[in-house]
């Protein structure tokens, strides 16, 4: 299997039904992706096919033959919704908080809080009650719509 | 600019949100086996055959004749069995350990167990053997009822909780040189395992350790637990000689490991007909499950508060924690209190109705006051917040408003008023002997203690303590990983604790520290004069009086007071709730870090809403059949209304810069207030979770 | 406990033909968003040994019209559904339904046919399909076969899919009446259905339910009455004896039951 993995062509001798989420974390060591449940419900896992969010869990490696995928680590350290998750304590345990940042990339511009509900309803955070997540991803939204010029880097999805 | 009081950043949030946070499933060590737990699949019976149903070649298999000193998990007692050697007593329990370095030849690996069964008991009503009992008599209760104007009795049930950190638990059982082990796991109380592992290996193995990875959310769910599944991973890893990891995945997180007690409270309550509390009469029931745990002391919590903030004269309260054949239940955020602050609250607004008197005027009248006595004869101190809690909340949501012009309506307005005792119950803070280390480095100082960063932000919270207390920037001072060869014993990381206890050990280590520096920043000293450290040990107030034989004294050195208010919705044809704003008042002496101790009360809520409406564990022939997030659900983004916290200063002199213990207090509110907004749609319910079906059969008030 | 994937065997087809060709050969279950199968995998609980992986064929993947007939490619998404005009257009009770799948992963992920395939009595699309009479194109290397939603299930995840059938699409003419849906699950996202309901009310009333029987189920003693001019009194006393849920372990026959004459009550005061 060959794909593009934060941006580089990688090739993988997994076995096909290789779960996408054990193939990333066992033989491509890049384990900031988490696994919660193994059901598609908590969204540790989610990584990004294409610019879409997934739960990595789910996916047999043979589906992203050719794709692109991103995965936390592809955002580098200093995405500014990963300083504002830190700022705004948006981690406490920090188990869901890779897969929380991976879903809230794909938000559009000043999205309002329902938006932000919605985006983020496919990941399950047990100690923040959500609101800190939101209190970062609004702020990081709000930072980029009146800083248009940071669009040019290590942003995917969107 | 002074840290406590600041939002500094907290020392471990980058590394948690780029990914590269090293949890007990990210670390992988040469050699490395997986390892599998063999569990039972009946409640109650003997183990008849154990059969091998595979190509055992490349494994590791264990069973109890493996251990080599005690086959028994070391906590309260010593009743529990790391692996079953016949009799099984609940479903799920550890019988067989595999390990293999190929995780999916391990999982296709087939045993086939026959069992001889017995009737199994689930109904904890039903149950004879009881864990432990607990009588607290204040004053007279039977003849204060007889002379009250009016009783109110009731019966209140709450069901199992499961954790659901996101994380679910697992360990990496490393061996090291001369016999030792290395213990790296997602753990709460690093030296709870040591104490376990050392009496399940004995002398043989004097050289283990335990290190703390970071670990995935705890919330009392890898207090106790840890140790057995650490157990299972040593003696794999002895057997073999190699690393063997453990990881539980989802389904057997649940199925298997500790959740919150169901309980059962009764009330029988005489009050005057101004609404005066004269007589409390309570009684507990916990469904511990299989084994003793910590039931004992969950039920020790439970009963202190279970005559919730209320001053009354005559007060009793009986309570047992009593065996079933289900799977033990232990520790969780709250640790009992939950539980029967559930049942006092609702309780209260049924007395209110019964009078026919405003809620809240019931609450004015009886809640405690500095001065005062409550159950267990303890005098409060001035840092007593009830009625100021309960005044603000009031204000804040125009309670009495809402609640006159909603009625009739789809909306409902509930409160609940509750208190949270800080740290160990009674002399157990003084037995514990918790020790905190402060380490001079190149830079700075290092905090060296045995408390766990579990996301509650110990890290940053004890650094922000030293850092006042030296004087030293915040970026200076390091916390080391807690490894139980390395960090003082601080105790473990339960209780609402490790802020007040262990953080002001620190405080006090640091201003010893200072004295010694003599002026010198600590790397000036440093470099001059090497290394040092100041190790110093907890000294509960010296007032603190407490008797374990009567249950009476000071049961805890201070409280956190909470007032939650509850806006919701009833979808009169589905019976779905939906809550529009929560409301939560609490006072915690004093916040260290104002946007940790937020998070807190956020997630403490959101768990008491989930813990109030959705999290049903349906229990089937001992077993829980919804072992699955899809099943078992906890709150979404979309289930959560905004939450309103409000957080009030009440200073305890003796914790660090005035802070009490916070983790717990925000979960003994949002379920009675839940309950009571729901009341006030004249169902009369006394039970959680309140789901639609429970709704749905709920008769009028 | 999950199952050890690597046990397990699974072609990949790039072409619609190709995979006709394997399932005529083979007898392979296809996977196509896997949000069903790896949960049953990782579960433990799903027993085929071969697998066919049909994610690639995007040739299924089309929303089109045909006259005035709607044709969704089984590969769709619940996120085409809800982005696409046309079937916001024409069957806004498909993307109600499709907003309600999981979250935004495996709304990502899931795909309408994978839905149909999967045969849960919880599906959130079927009962709109249901309701809307769907058509199922079936595709098999001897060619289509056209079956109607509504005879498409024979029990519980039983259908009549020969093993060499594909589902290639999903047809629907136009709707005609106003569309209701209604899900009533375990929370407020990211829920298995306990009840979920799609209804027309046009020339003769139409009323789907999930989760209360072993398939999909439409309400047809409750649709003649109401279409023969019953009081919507008569048609929920009627629809109360029609349908038979179950308990589960996430909702009980009795909350079902009298959920599910609610809704209907409010499905004909809102479409009034």
């Amino acid at each position: 299997m060959q794909f593009n993995l934060n941006g580089n062509d990688v090739e993988v001798q997994s076995h096909p039904m290789s779960r996408l989420l054990d193939v990333l974390r066992e033989e491509l060591a890049l384990t900031g992706t988490k696994e919660g449940c193994g059901e598609g419900e908590c969204g540790a896992c989610t990584v990004l096919i294409d610019g879409e969010p997934v739960c990595s869990c789910l996916i047999p490696v043979s589906q992203v033959q050719g794709a692109e995928v991103v995965t936390i680590e592809g955002l580098g350290g200093n995405h500014p919704l990963q300083q504002l998750f830190m700022n705004e304590v948006g981690a406490q345990c920090g188990i869901c908080t890779p897969g929380m940042i991976m879903a809230a990339l794909t938000l559009p511009d000043d999205p309002t809080l329902d938006d932000v509900k919605t985006a983020l309803a496919g990941n399950l955070c047990r100690c923040t009650g959500y609101s800190a997540i939101y209190r970062a991803v609004l702020k990081e939204r709000a930072q980029r719509h009146y800083a248009p010029a940071e669009d040019a880097e290590g942003r995917h999805g969107g | 600019m002074k840290a406590v009081g600041s939002s500094v950043p907290r020392k471990d949030g980058i590394g948690k949100a780029t990914g590269a946070a090293r949890y007990a499933d990210d670390l992988v060590f040469p050699g490395m086996l997986h390892g599998r737990t063999i569990r039972s699949t009946v409640p109650c019976g003997r183990i008849r055959s154990i059969k091998l149903d595979f190509d055992t070649t490349g494994f590791t298999i264990v069973d109890y004749r493996d251990v080599p000193a005690k086959n028994a998990v070391d906590l309260m007692s010593q009743d529990q069995p790391f692996l079953v050697e016949n009799e099984v007593r609940h479903m799920a329990e550890p019988i067989l350990l595999l390990a293999h370095e190929d995780r999916e030849t391990l999982l296709a690996a087939k045993v086939i167990i026959e069992y001889d069964e017995a009737e199994p008991l689930f109904d904890p009503e039903k149950s004879t053997v009881s864990f432990k009992d607990i009588d607290i008599v204040k004053g007279d209760v039977a003849s204060a009822l007889s002379s009250a104007d009016v009783i109110v009795e009731g019966v209140y049930r709450t069901g199992h909780q499961e954790h659901v950190y996101i994380e679910p638990n697992g360990v990496v059982a490393v061996p090291e040189d001369e016999g030792g082990v290395a213990i790296y796991g997602s753990v709460q109380c690093p030296f709870y395992v040591i104490k376990a592992l050392r009496c399940l290996l004995g002398s043989a193995h004097p050289n283990v350790r335990v290190i703390q990875t970071e670990t995935g959310g705890g919330f009392g769910g890898k207090e106790e637990y840890p140790s057995m599944i650490a157990g299972h991973a040593v003696l794999l890893a002895i057997k073999s000689g190699r690393p063997v990891k453990i990881i539980y995945d989802r389904e057997e997180d649940m199925i298997a490991t500790t959740k919150r007690h169901p309980s059962i409270v009764r009330h029988r309550t005489g009050v005057t007909k101004e609404g005066r509390l004269v007589a409390m009469d309570i009684d507990v029931i916990l469904d511990g499950g299989a084994y003793v745990t910590l039931s004992p002391t969950v039920l020790s919590r439970g009963c202190i508060h279970a005559a919730g903030p209320y001053n009354c004269d005559n007060v009793r309260i009986q309570g047992r924690a009593v065996f079933t054949n289900t799977p033990p239940n232990g520790a969780f955020r709250g640790f009992g209190a939950p539980q029967t602050e559930f049942a006092v609250e609702v309780h209260m607004d049924r007395i209110a109705e019964t009078l026919g008197m405003d809620p809240v005027e019931l609450r004015r009248i009886n809640a405690l006051k500095p001065g005062d006595r409550t159950a267990t004869g303890q005098t409060l101190r001035d840092d007593t917040s009830a009625h100021m809690v309960l005044e603000e909340a009031v204000k804040r949501t125009d309670f009495d408003k809402k609640r006159k012009e909603w009625k009739g309506t789809n909306k409902s307005i509930g409160l609940s008023l509750f208190y949270h005792g800080a740290g160990f119950t009674g002399a157990g803070e003084r037995n514990l002997k918790s020790r905190a280390r402060l380490e001079l480095t190149p830079a700075g100082v290092r905090i060296a203690v045995g408390s766990t960063e579990i996301g509650q932000g110990t890290r940053t919270m004890h650094a922000q303590i030293v850092t006042d207390a030296l004087g030293i920037p915040y970026e200076t001072v390091e916390v080391a990983q807690p490894d139980t060869s390395r960090v003082a014993d601080s105790g473990p990381t339960v209780a609402s604790r490790t802020c007040m206890v262990v953080g002001k050990i620190l405080e006090e280590c640091a201003a010893e520290l200072k004295d010694k520096l003599g002026g010198m920043s600590p790397a000036e000293y440093y470099s001059k004069n090497g290394p040092m450290s100041v190790e110093r040990m907890y000294e509960p107030p010296d007032w603190i009086q407490w008797d374990d034989n009567t249950y009476l004294g000071d049961a805890y050195a201070t409280y956190g007071w909470g007032c939650d208010v509850v806006e919701l919705e009833l979808d009169r044809d589905t019976y779905e709730v939906r809550p529009i704003k929560i409301t939560a008042v609490q006072e915690f002496g004093r916040p260290i870090h104002p946007a940790l101790a937020k998070g807190q009360i956020e997630g403490g809520t959101a768990q008491g809403l989930g813990y109030a409406l959705l999290e049903r564990v349906v229990m089937r022939n001992g077993a829980m059949a919804n072992g699955q997030l899809t099943n078992y659900v906890i709150p979404t983004t979309l289930d959560m209304p905004e939450v309103d916290v409000v957080m009030m200063e009440n200073p305890y002199p003796g914790g660090p810069f005035g802070a009490k213990g916070l983790g717990e207090l925000p979960m003994d509110g949002p379920a009675p207030a839940v309950v009571n907004a729901l009341r006030g749609f004249g169902l009369d319910l006394r039970e959680i979770p309140a789901t639609p079906e429970l709704l749905s059969t709920t008769p009028a008030i | 406990m999950r199952t050890a994937l690597t046990e397990l065997d699974m072609r990949v087809a790039s072409s619609v033909d190709e995979a006709l060709t394997i399932l005529r050969d083979e007898n392979r279950t296809p996977i196509a968003g896997a949000t069903d199968v790896y949960v049953a995998l990782n579960f433990g609980t799903f027993t085929p040994k071969q697998y066919l992986d049909i994610w690639a064929l995007d040739e299924l993947r089309t929303i089109s019209t045909h006259e005035d007939k709607l044709v969704i490619g089984a590969l769709t998404s619940y996120t085409s559904l809800i982005q696409s005009h046309i079937v916001t257009e024409r069957v806004p009770m498909l993307v109600q339904a499709s907003r309600l799948v999981g979250g935004v992963q495996i709304q990502n992920r899931g795909t309408l046919g994978g839905n149909i395939a999967n045969g849960s009595p919880a599906a959130d699309g079927v009962p709109v399909l249901s309701a809307a009479d769907a058509v199922v194109v079936l595709r098999s290397l001897d060619g289509e076969r056209r079956i109607p939603i509504n005879s498409f299930y024979t029990g519980y995840r039983a259908t009549v899919m020969r093993p060499d059938e594909l589902i290639v699409a999903i047809e629907i003419l136009p709707v005609e009446g106003k569309q209701w849906f209604r899900k009533v699950g375990t929370r407020a996202a990211q829920a298995i259905s306990k009840i979920v309901m799609a209804a027309v009310r046009g020339p003769s009333p139409k009323i789907a339910l999930g989760s209360v029987a072993p398939t999909v189920v439409r309400a047809k003693m409750t649709e003649q009455a109401l279409a023969g001019g019953a009081s919507i009194d008569e048609a929920a006393e009627i629809l109360s004896r029609e349908i038979k849920p179950i308990d589960d372990v996430r909702s009980t026959a009795d909350y079902r039951l009298r959920v599910s004459v609610n809704l209907l009550r409010r499905f004909w005061a809102d479409t009034a």
